[in-house]
């Protein structure tokens, strides 16, 4: 794989992105952290790790996932304003699991085995990364404890299930919100406990470093293969990635190795919930203040007081209070652009894309789609844009039959 | 001159560290509570301050913490108690005990600026580990406070001189890998651990987490300069009230005292 040289050195090796990231945990956790962030950059350079990590994206995960023109999505852009750029989704929906999230669990666990640790902690919110998480773990024999809001236990049901049906262990967490921030809450007094012998996979491109750069490396392998079958495709750079954001691991997979490329925008989309203006929302790039959680300095929903605020929206994947500190920094810096798109956008571009695309897209990704539709208006038919489909709408039926007045549960169980 | 905190090690006893959540239930409970603690033999105050996400404490102090913010209770109202706290009491130590966000909100400056003057001795910041300190403790030393630093079972003899020895006031050992109200204390002795730290600084080492009965209490007070009761403390004052979190830190205080 050909990589970019210049964005490699990133973060600093204190994990500053600018003013963002760092290692803000308990002393308890920090010699675990520094340990992790040496076995990491070992395996990063071991040609062995690498081959393994290889064979397994092949042949488990199911990569390279294709790069595919939604021809009438982009039709119906051109619909309104009478011609708009060609629109690309980058399918890592089809990968084992239904989501991108399997990538960065099976670098993390090769590394936890490689590291001899047996027991696998993850938090969960949409349930993907602990389906993923779950799935790794029993491919590779370990033991396998998914934290996950009692709120989102209910809305994602179905992941609830195959977890368990993995071998994993999935415990509810009733504290705060009960939804994915609580969940990591949950997850970090774990490790605190069972400090020897666990492995906390962490999900997303945020907590303490080595996180956000590890993930983000598991990740980068989204951007790569779209680079390269984009210039198949097309012969030229796009002009515009698209991608959701909760913790922002799917958009900097994708942006990763087009960061250098500065003619290519990189735009991420936070969930607007009920609107940024309501308060009820989780676009902390757009509404949020930098401040310090879960092991990171990055941009936070909170008060005037320093406490967290609660984070809204019908996607559980996306309703975190934060976002992982690169992202933060290329915001300060005006590299990426960071939009929303609300609760209600979400669920009619869901119900367009199954209609126009046969594709089902999770709730997560159903958030870049309107925005996509705008950019494509904007750039006109010269232009071309990637959008990442980064998981599959299977998980998401029961919560899109209730926000439809639907009642798809009767006479399965009553 | 020497401060608050080296008076209380200067007494050549063991020292009885007592942890509450400021604001819990109420601000004005909980500086009745405050101001009865010196009566009650407390050597050192551990004040906490509320926040939304406490990563390293169990369901007892989590559960104090959100009493405490649904009665309104900020990191500046905390702040306050111990501002009315040093009108009538000069000489007992106060520690500030909590996460970054809220400090870090504040302004580290500003944060330093209102704590010295309202008499707060130092702080205790759980997530702010050697590594991320620095600015908040210049800040703090600028005033003449005391940063605190924790080291744990987990902290190895090449990483322990590194974070002894940037603490001041004292250093607080974390005698288990959990939470605060974790398992409890296993009973064993912790006199090689306190020794591991000692070998490494010349500060008063403080045992912490786990301790919950008196004779937990003596049995740790005969090994270590001093000990932090936190849980048990927050629970008796949350289930039976007042009187008998006092009555129970008078019996920790004792057995603390007179363990050696
Ligand atoms: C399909 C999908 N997309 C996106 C996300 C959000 O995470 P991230 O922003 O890290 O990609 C999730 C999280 O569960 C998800 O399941």
């Amino acid at each position: 794989m050909d990589k970019p040289t210049t964005n490699e050195t990133w973060p600093d090796e204190r994990g500053r992105f600018g003013d963002y990231g760092g290692r803000f945990v308990a002393e308890t956790l920090m010699p675990p952290i520094l340990e992790l962030e040496a076995a990491y950059a070992e395996a990063k350079v071991d040609p062995a790790f690498q081959a393994e990590l290889d064979y397994f994206m092949t042949h488990y995960v199911g990569r390279p996932s294709p790069l595919y023109f939604a021809e009438r999505l982009t039709e119906h852009a051109a619909k309104e304003t009478g011609s708009a750029a060609k629109i690309y989704f980058k399918r890592d929906e089809l990968n084992h699991t239904g989501a991108h999230k399997i990538n960065n669990c099976m670098g993390q666990l090769l590394l936890a085995k490689r590291m001899g640790k047996k027991r696998i902690i993850a938090e969960t919110g949409a349930g993907q990364h602990g389906v993923a998480t779950a799935t790794v773990a029993a491919r590779l024999g370990m033991e396998c404890i998914v934290y996950m809001g009692a709120t989102d236990i209910v809305r994602q049901k179905p992941n609830v299930f195959r977890m368990r049906l993995l071998g994993a262990e999935v415990r509810a967490v009733h504290s705060g919100t009960a939804t994915l921030k609580d969940a990591m809450n949950e997850a970090l007094r774990d490790w605190v406990t069972n400090v020897a012998e666990t492995f906390y996979c962490i999900g997303t491109v945020a907590g303490p470093h080595p996180y956000p750069v590890m993930v983000r490396d598991f990740q980068a392998v989204i951007g790569h293969e779209a680079k390269a079958q984009i210039m198949e495709a097309e012969g030229r750079l796009p002009d515009a990635l698209v991608a959701c954001i909760g913790g922002g691991s799917n958009a900097m997979g994708l942006f990763h190795a087009f960061v250098p490329d500065t003619n290519v925008r990189l735009i991420g989309v936070e969930a607007a919930g009920r609107g940024v203006k309501s308060g009820l929302h989780a676009a902390s790039l757009t509404g949020g203040t930098p401040g310090i959680l879960h092991g990171n300095r990055t941009y936070l929903l909170q008060d005037e007081n320093g406490q967290i605020a609660d984070a809204h929206s019908i996607s559980a994947g996306l309703d975190y209070p934060g976002i992982g500190p690169e992202h933060a920094w290329l915001h300060d810096k005006g590299r990426a652009e960071y939009v929303s798109a609300t609760d209600d956008e979400a669920l009619e571009h869901f119900q367009l894309c199954a209609k126009l695309e046969g594709i089902l897209p999770a709730l997560e990704p159903s958030h870049a789609i309107p925005r996509t539709l705008d950019i494509a208006k904007e750039l006109g038919s010269d232009g071309l844009i990637i959008m990442n489909m980064c998981g599959r709408g299977d998980k998401d039926v029961f919560t899109i039959a209730d926000a439809l007045g639907e009642d798809i549960a009767a006479g399965t169980d009553g | 001159m020497s401060t608050r905190i080296e008076q209380i090690f200067a007494k050549g006893r063991p020292a009885f560290v007592a942890y509450i959540m400021g604001g819990d239930p109420d601000l004005a409970t909980a500086q009745d509570v405050m101001n009865a603690l010196p009566g009650a033999g407390v050597d050192i105050i551990e004040l906490g301050f509320p926040f939304t996400d406490p990563m390293a404490d169990g369901p007892v102090i989590e559960d104090a913490g959100i009493r405490a913010r649904k009665a309104g209770t900020t990191l500046a109202s905390v702040i306050g108690m111990a501002r009315t706290f040093r009108e009538t009491d000069q000489s007992t130590p106060i520690i500030l005990m909590g996460y970054a966000n809220p400090v870090y909100h504040m302004g580290y400056e500003a944060f330093s600026e209102l704590a010295s003057k309202a008499g707060v001795d130092g702080a205790i910041i759980v997530d702010l580990p050697p590594e991320e300190d620095g600015p908040l403790r210049e800040a703090m030393d600028s005033k003449g406070m005391s940063l605190i630093r924790l080291a744990t079972p987990t902290t190895d003899a090449k990483r322990l001189p590194k974070v002894v020895s940037g603490s001041s006031g004292f250093v607080y050992y974390v005698s288990m890998n959990g939470v605060t109200g974790g398992a409890l204390a296993s009973g064993g002795s912790v006199r090689e651990q306190v020794a591991r730290v000692k070998h490494a600084s010349k500060l008063p080492v403080v045992v912490g987490f786990g301790v919950r009965t008196p004779e937990r209490a003596a049995e740790i007070a005969r090994d270590a300069d001093g000990v932090v009761v936190g849980t048990a403390i927050v629970q008796a004052l949350h289930q039976d009230g007042k009187d008998a979190a006092l009555a129970l830190v008078r019996s920790l205080s004792d057995a603390t005292h007179t363990a050696k």
